[in-house]
């Protein structure tokens, strides 16, 4: 039989190549037409410490690192043994002979990685000889991995064909020194090439990319895990007259930048962490008064204060919801995928302008640095609702009124006060009671226009749900394929916008036995958010600082079902 | 928007220093109008929390653009108001409070930068709107109704750690002389990088200095204030550290670097030789 996918976990010291090779992999495999997403978790240091990286590949859409290991790649003796035993037991382990000896598995090969890259000429094609052997082992046809050399290096440089032919050797060598063992994993299915455009993105190139789509023109942040790529791609990209990227001296500077670049008329947006997110929290209250367009975004990571750096959980959502003092309820975009962090992040700006106030995109470590083929974008299709701006004359109520109002830009009539405290129409402060009352209905009220049609859903018939949030999708998805195929009696439902929920979404979620939330933190924020609209919701919650396991998932879910529908017959 | 606005209740206290210095910012303004032709709202003021922040909402006459927010944060939102419309005057008035305690980690960063706003700081050496507490200017010793026993912990002297961070104009004024500040404000309005203009604006209530900062023949009490020399050269900075070892306050321009770069200038510059992709051909380096 075929194999459909495959994946193999790259392990060892930092340094070592170990993100490198797991993503010349999945790009290798993509330009031959396969599917591949990276998932990586690195050590909070700068050079050395244990990580790794696992790429899956497959014939379909890639939707989660995936459970079990077939293959993976030790470049020490720590690696192999932290990480074997999630190898399954016809799977294999190519260990890296010129750094150790490995006896005692049987799946273990050895491949004298430096030493066949030194015979090449060059040192540095270590990583092509790993992906040479490993193509071999799914009998992946070498031309694919010819081209995708050759396309690679071909730089328009003196030295190009010397470092293609390099490579190739190194592959080729790669390949010969495991066939010799016999060793082999079966045979992965051809590719289906797409015959649309694609992409290889990480989550936060795709963040950083639909905000320029969107027309983002100020960008200020200051460096944290795992958001910093971010930062670093607004200062190289978002460049020219009327835009300005800048690294502040903190998270305060961040968020305040933003409201005076909001209020002067501009598309602002940062990007943070737990630790910067918190330090935000009195200035998105202020962009919640004063009216404020701006967009935080928030990668999440795990735990409180500095927690878990560099690992993956859904922690953030009731901090992003209720970040400040004073009623206070933040619009909330999570994405899932690496597709929808381009998407999100173009409805975050859209959402900012359309309401004139903050918006919080949440993404997570699991995202933000996994590598993933996607369709290329269609930039024609992204429209901008722009901001209401005002044109008349001097002497406007900015604030008059129970909803939404035309923005004055400063430099033109209708000079106002964006005003911190309750204010009234000028934006003056009074602590009238009324005042208060119109202005807090007023801030609520606008809400209502992020309002959206469009959510995800299967075998809505079903009155028990799956529905998960942010970047526990991919799992999730993969799961109910499965318990779909197993028959388990459960329905799909997945939106990125967790508020406001789609109210179409909202009525059909209230109408169910029992809504089943995945996420990745204790307290099951989500599922407590849902049953405050009045939702049946129940969490399955996970906070090892890793995503979901696919197995875990189907599991959880059916115990759930199965439970849920003996207490119906016995009603 | 005082007169215009009855909803609008908040009062200084009779004698309050910071009418002078409100006063002096419309003078500065008026003639900046006169002087440029551009109007009123293209200023743009940002004010602390505190008594001095209150500023904003009682200019009279023409109206700018004010932006009221959060304690110790003038600062940064006038970075980012400034940064994404370099073509705005932008101003800052706020108190020591608000300036020097909750926000002074705020003054380093935009020295280096020498974002070009002006900033109006009105200091009475007290915390006024909260009744009295002390402030980083409140001398050694003071009692305050935070520091019943006297205040342990030394006044700090906000000329000199402005010279030190490197802010490239800085002056010292006097509330109680209206027209001389607006002229002091004016000069800080039209140097081109970050502008300091530190107001003496003593609170009736909680820290009325006006007699220590006049003088008071009839109580013995000689001025703390003293004019700066017409002989001191501004742009030489140990002269400007000199003139802040002689004790009592200076009036005028301490110090004023017009060699610097403003930030916004040093942005231009950047994009003259630098300038972005295409989002398509961007998108480009990802493909396969």
């Amino acid at each position: 039989m075929q194999m459909r996918d495959f994946v193999v976990r790259f392990a060892g010291e930092g340094g070592q190549g170990v993100v490198t090779s797991a993503e010349g992999l999945a790009q290798t495999s993509t330009q031959a037409g396969y599917h591949a997403l990276t998932f990586a978790t690195f050590p909070s240091q700068i050079l050395g410490g244990p990580t790794w990286t696992q790429a899956r590949i497959s014939v379909n859409e890639v939707l989660s690192p995936g459970d079990d290991v077939d293959v993976l790649v030790a470049f020490n003796q720590e690696a192999y043994d932290t990480h074997h035993e999630d190898v399954r037991p016809e799977g294999v382990v190519i260990f890296n002979s010129n750094e150790f000896q490995l006896e005692g598995d049987s799946r273990g090969f050895g491949l004298p990685v430096e030493d066949l890259a030194k015979a090449t000429g060059n040192n540095r094609a270590a990583n092509m000889v790993i992906i040479g052997a490993l193509a071999h082992l799914v009998h992946m046809p070498q031309e694919f991995l010819e081209e995708f050399v050759t396309q690679r290096f071909t730089r328009g440089r003196a030295g190009d064909d010397q470092i293609i032919s390099s490579n190739i050797a190194a592959l080729t060598s790669g390949r010969e020194h495991i066939a010799a063992s016999g060793l082999s994993l079966g045979d992965l299915a051809p590719p289906t090439r797409p015959d649309w455009q694609q992409v290889m993105l990480k989550g936060n190139e795709a963040v950083s990319l639909g905000s320029l789509a969107a027309g983002l023109e100020i960008y200020a942040g200051y460096p944290i895990s795992p958001a910093t790529t971010i930062l670093l791609f607004m200062e190289r990209n978002l460049v020219g007259p009327g835009k300005f990227a800048y690294q502040v001296s903190s998270e305060i500077e961040s968020i305040t930048t933003l409201l005076g670049a909001g209020f002067a008329g501009k598309k602002a947006m940062t990007a943070t962490a737990g630790p910067g997110f918190s330090l935000m929290s009195e200035g998105l209250g202020l962009g919640w008064i004063a009216e404020i367009p701006l967009v935080v975004v928030n990668v999440q990571r795990g735990g409180p204060a500095t927690g878990l750096p560099t690992k993956t959980e859904q922690s953030d959502l009731m901090a992003c919801m209720y970040p400040a003092h004073g009623d206070v309820k933040m619009p909330i975009i999570a994405v899932g995928t690496v597709e929808e962090c381009f998407f999100g992040a173009i409805k975050a700006i859209e959402w900012a302008e359309r309401y004139q106030g903050p918006v919080v995109l949440m993404t997570e470590m699991s995202l933000a640095e996994r590598v993933q083929n996607i369709p290329r974008p269609d930039l024609s299709k992204v429209k901008i609702d722009g901001r209401k701006i005002y044109t008349g004359n001097n002497g406007y109520r900015r604030y008059a009124g129970d909803e939404l109002s035309p923005m004055p830009v400063p430099g033109n009539p209708g000079a106002y006060m964006a005003n911190g405290s309750e204010h009234d129409d000028f934006g003056d402060t009074t602590h009238l009671p009324a005042r208060h009352v119109q202005m807090t209905e007023r801030r609520f009220s606008k809400i209502k226009l992020l309002e959206e049609d469009d959510y995800e859903r299967d075998r809505a018939e079903e009155s028990i749900a799956f529905m998960p949030w942010g970047g526990s999708k991919g799992p999730a998805l993969e799961a109910y394929n499965q318990l779909k195929e197993h028959g388990v009696p459960v329905g799909w439902y997945y939106t990125m916008f967790l508020n406001p929920l789609p109210p179409r979404l909202l009525e059909e979620l209230k109408q169910k036995e029992l809504v089943i939330v995945p996420e990745l933190n204790y307290q099951g924020q989500f599922a407590s958010i849902l049953r405050s609209h009045g939702v049946k919701a129940e969490a399955i919650t996970q906070y090892t600082g890793l995503p979901f396991k696919v197995r875990d998932l189907v599991e959880r879910v059916t115990e759930m079902t199965d439970s849920s529908q003996k207490e119906t017959v016995k009603a | 928007m005082s007169k215009k606005n009855p909803e609008y209740d908040f009062k200084w206290c009779p004698g309050c220093g910071d009418f002078g210095v409100r006063r002096a910012i419309e003078y500065a303004m008026i003639d900046r109008l006169e002087e440029t032709g551009l109007p009123i709202e293209n200023n743009v003021v940002v004010a602390g929390i505190g008594c001095s922040g209150n500023l904003v909402h009682l200019i009279e006459g023409g109206q700018p653009y004010g932006f009221h927010g959060i304690h110790g944060r003038s600062l940064p939102i006038a970075f980012g108001t400034k940064m994404a419309r370099p073509d705005l005057n932008v101003m800052v008035v706020a108190g020591d409070g608000d300036f020097l305690s909750i926000g002074g980690e705020h003054i380093g960063p935009q020295a280096a930068r020498n974002l070009n706003i002006c900033a109006v700081i009105m200091d009475n050496g007290v915390y006024g709107l909260t009744k009295g507490q002390s402030s980083p200017t409140t001398p050694l010793g003071e009692i305050t109704s935070s520091t019943p026993f006297g205040k342990i912990e030394s006044g700090i002297n906000p000329l000199e750690l402005y010279l030190t961070l490197g802010v490239s104009f800085i002056a010292s004024g006097f509330s109680a002389q209206p027209r001389p500040l607006a002229n002091l404000i004016t000069q800080g309005m039209e140097h081109s990088g970050f502008s300091i203009v530190h107001v003496q604006s003593p609170c009736t209530t909680y820290n009325d200095t006006f007699d220590q900062l006049k003088g008071n023949v009839k109580k013995g009490i000689e001025p703390a204030l003293w004019s700066v020399p017409e002989d001191h050269d501004a742009s030489d900075k140990s002269a400007a550290y000199g003139l802040l070892q002689q004790g009592g306050v200076p009036v005028g321009v301490v110090y004023s670097d017009e060699t610097r770069l403003s930030l916004d200038q040093q942005v231009e510059q950047m994009w003259e030789k630098n300038s972005s992709r295409p989002l398509e051909e961007l998108l480009d380096t990802f493909k396969f």
